[in-house]
């Protein structure tokens, strides 16, 4: 039976820009439709100018012009409040924000006011949702610090006396202390060095452990997506191109585009030479007719710059969009799974 | 055999604090290897941010003159004051590709015309219909074209494109050393293994050896012939790179290989950080001030404490 905490249908969320009198549509968001499940963590893959962030953005519910919402529903089911970010207003918004749903940024320098201590910015944010007075509101978020095995001295410091390691755990205290039903972690990693992302990447994962949290975790890192997320959606120019377990998109790719990501993975102790996909992706405001990825892809038909293949189940739980699902192989063999003890065939 | 780069335990620390203040930071201690004549091969720089990596890229590019120790360039020392001339052959023969493409090129300015400029620049080239002929070569040999690139603005083109039209730049002065710096950090996914198989192209085509310097030991592993990881300015271990990454001796190595994020198991994620690996490496840094290279057989050095 499943729980979904978020349903997204048939999503549209463009840039509308006016140019010389004519109307400009940057299709950013174009038809998505997922559902994420209560404590699972959802990854968002794809390259910039995907649209992975306006889609996050639509979420979130930070839409300012030029990006608006054309079509389609969003919907958040707190404990049974139901809420649809995209048509609440403000003061709704402001009641589900940072107690039901909050965000871990990419620049934790931008995130964490630089003028002022770490505490006085959970103050900040954090103060009104949890609704405690003073001393009360310390006791919590030193206990909560505490918990996450975070020195409470971080409090008293600015921004820039921390290590961006130190900063980006920071982040994650704010975005948990309210303790969230569901996150959005927007590249959380990307600017750290390998051995402080693992101990981030570790914290994250715990504390959703502990809380049951779901988040959206976007990266354009297919080596975090493996070893951070239960689920992937593969995002190409706008559209969801592939879903599925974490372990199926990258055993068996459905899409020519996902079995690309997964293959041109380098790995150490494996030098087979890798492929690297041609071609740019295309600009969204003038996307290719049918299959958005056709250009590039080596398996196109004629079919495929007609008509826009559907999302469609290409197993458990398992969707892709593309006319040929079936003929996709892996591209390079998995060597994990030798590793793995041969799961999945 | 001739010695092309020979980096001869080169040191550089800088002043911290105010302009009255003592203190300094040694940002590379002791760095030396080189790189010879007749053999291109992609050497490799591992390192976190902070291990003097770049300060160690821009010792080689002249920018940055040593506290001590001396680069030579084929005999010849790099300095940061040489005249015109030895200044031009130089650059002429070592050249720089940036990490971020959208940086490197004036965003106002067409590609073509910065290839161009370069080209007139340290080719003896007489005439446009000879300078478009070696930005042409140098652009396919990095799979674009120049009919692709003329005219065009650096927005117009996408990341991946761009970084090729960077490495396309530095070519075309026909160089026997390509110092890049991070090259692949700033490009998408999917067109990331184009630039590092372009790389690996240079030198097996070309002849062009490349100074390779990462954070990425997985792309180092697929390039690499040698490979040198640093440690906050002291290299810990050298060595062909398939041997050091295979079986890395020195802990803070070890850390580092056990920190890249594994595909062996995908959806199952294994995210315990090495505690114990992070006690040593750490425990090692601390007593680096009595420290030396030694040499351990197979071209491989570790360093040890004592």
């Amino acid at each position: 039976m499943s729980d979904p905490i978020l349903t997204v249908e048939g999503l549209k969320a463009y840039y509308r820009v006016g140019q010389f009198g004519k109307n400009l549509d940057i299709r950013a968001v174009d038809d998505v439709t997922m559902q994420i499940e209560r404590g699972e963590i959802y990854g968002i893959a794809g390259e910039s100018s995907s649209g992975k962030t306006s889609l996050i953005k639509v979420l979130a519910a930070a839409i300012r012009p030029p990006l608006q919402v054309i079509d389609g529903s969003v919907r958040y089911d707190f404990g049974g409040r139901i809420i649809d970010p995209t048509k609440a207003s403000k003061a709704e918004l402001a009641e589900i924000r940072w107690k039901h749903l909050s965000y871990i940024m990419q620049g934790s320098m931008s995130v964490l006011n630089p003028v002022r201590r770490i505490e006085q910015t959970f103050r900040d944010f954090a103060q009104r949702p949890l609704g405690l007075s003073g001393a009360a509101f310390r006791a919590r978020v030193e206990e909560h610090l505490d918990h996450l095995k975070l020195p409470t001295s971080v409090l008293r410091s600015y921004p820039h006396e921390l290590s961006g390691g130190m900063r980006q755990r920071v982040t994650i205290g704010l975005a948990t202390v309210c303790r969230p039903e569901f996150m959005i972690a927007d590249e959380p990693t990307t600017a750290l060095d390998v051995v402080v992302q693992k101990e981030v990447l570790s914290l994250l994962r715990t504390v959703q452990q502990e809380m049951g949290a779901s988040i959206i975790f976007v990266t354009h890192d297919m080596s975090v997506h493996a070893n951070m997320t239960d689920r992937i959606g593969i995002v190409y120019a706008g559209r969801l191109v592939e879903e599925g377990p974490t372990r199926t998109l990258f055993t068996q790719p459905k899409h020519p585009y996902t079995a690309h990501l997964v293959a041109s993975l380098p790995m150490i102790g494996d030098t087979r030479p890798r492929p690297a996909l041609e071609g740019r992706p295309p600009s969204l405001a003038d996307p290719p007719k049918g299959c958005r990825f056709h250009p590039r892809c080596p398996m196109a038909t004629e079919i495929c710059s007609r008509e826009v293949p559907p999302l469609e189940s290409v197993g458990d739980r398992h969707r892709s969009a593309c006319w040929h699902a079936d003929e996709v192989r892996p591209l390079v063999e998995p060597a994990f799974d030798k590793a793995a003890g041969g799961v999945r065939a | 055999m001739s010695t092309i780069l020979d980096v001869a335990n080169v040191s550089k620390s800088f002043p911290s604090g105010g302009i009255l203040s003592r203190n300094t930071v040694d940002a590379v201690v002791g760095a030396d290897f080189q790189i010879e004549e007749d053999r291109p091969e992609i050497f490799t720089i591992v390192g976190e941010s902070g291990s003097g990596k770049t300060t160690l890229a821009r010792m080689i590019l002249g920018l940055e003159a040593p506290s001590s120790g001396e680069v030579q360039f084929r005999g010849e020392p790099v300095s940061t004051s040489l005249g015109g001339r030895q200044r031009r052959a130089f650059m002429k023969a070592v050249q720089p590709v940036f990490q971020n493409p959208f940086e490197a090129f004036n965003p106002l300015k067409r590609v073509d015309r910065y290839i161009a400029s370069t080209a007139t620049a340290f080719r003896d080239l007489k005439g446009r219909k000879a300078v478009d002929e070696a930005m042409d070569e140098a652009l396919v040999s990095v799979g674009l074209s120049l009919a692709e690139v003329r005219g065009r603005f650096p927005h117009e083109l996408s990341g991946g494109q761009l970084q090729r039209a960077a490495i396309a730049r530095a070519l075309v002065c026909k160089p026997d050393l390509l110092v890049a710096d991070e090259p692949v950090s700033m490009v998408d996914a999917s067109l990331r293994m184009a630039i590092v198989n372009l790389l690996r192209s240079l030198r097996d085509d070309l002849g062009v050896s490349v100074i390779y310097i990462t954070h990425d030991l997985a792309t180092a592993y697929y390039i690499s012939d040698r490979i040198i990881i640093m440690q906050k300015g002291r290299v810990v271990e050298m060595g062909p790179a398939r041997a050091v990454l295979d079986d890395p001796q020195h802990p803070y190595s070890r850390l580092l290989k056990a920190s890249v994020l594994s595909l062996d198991n995908p959806g199952g994620g294994d995210l315990t950080p090495a505690r114990d690996l992070i006690a040593a490496s750490d425990d090692v840094l601390a007593r680096a001030g009595q420290s030396r290279l030694v040499d351990i057989g197979d071209g491989r050095r570790v360093r040890q404490y004592g």
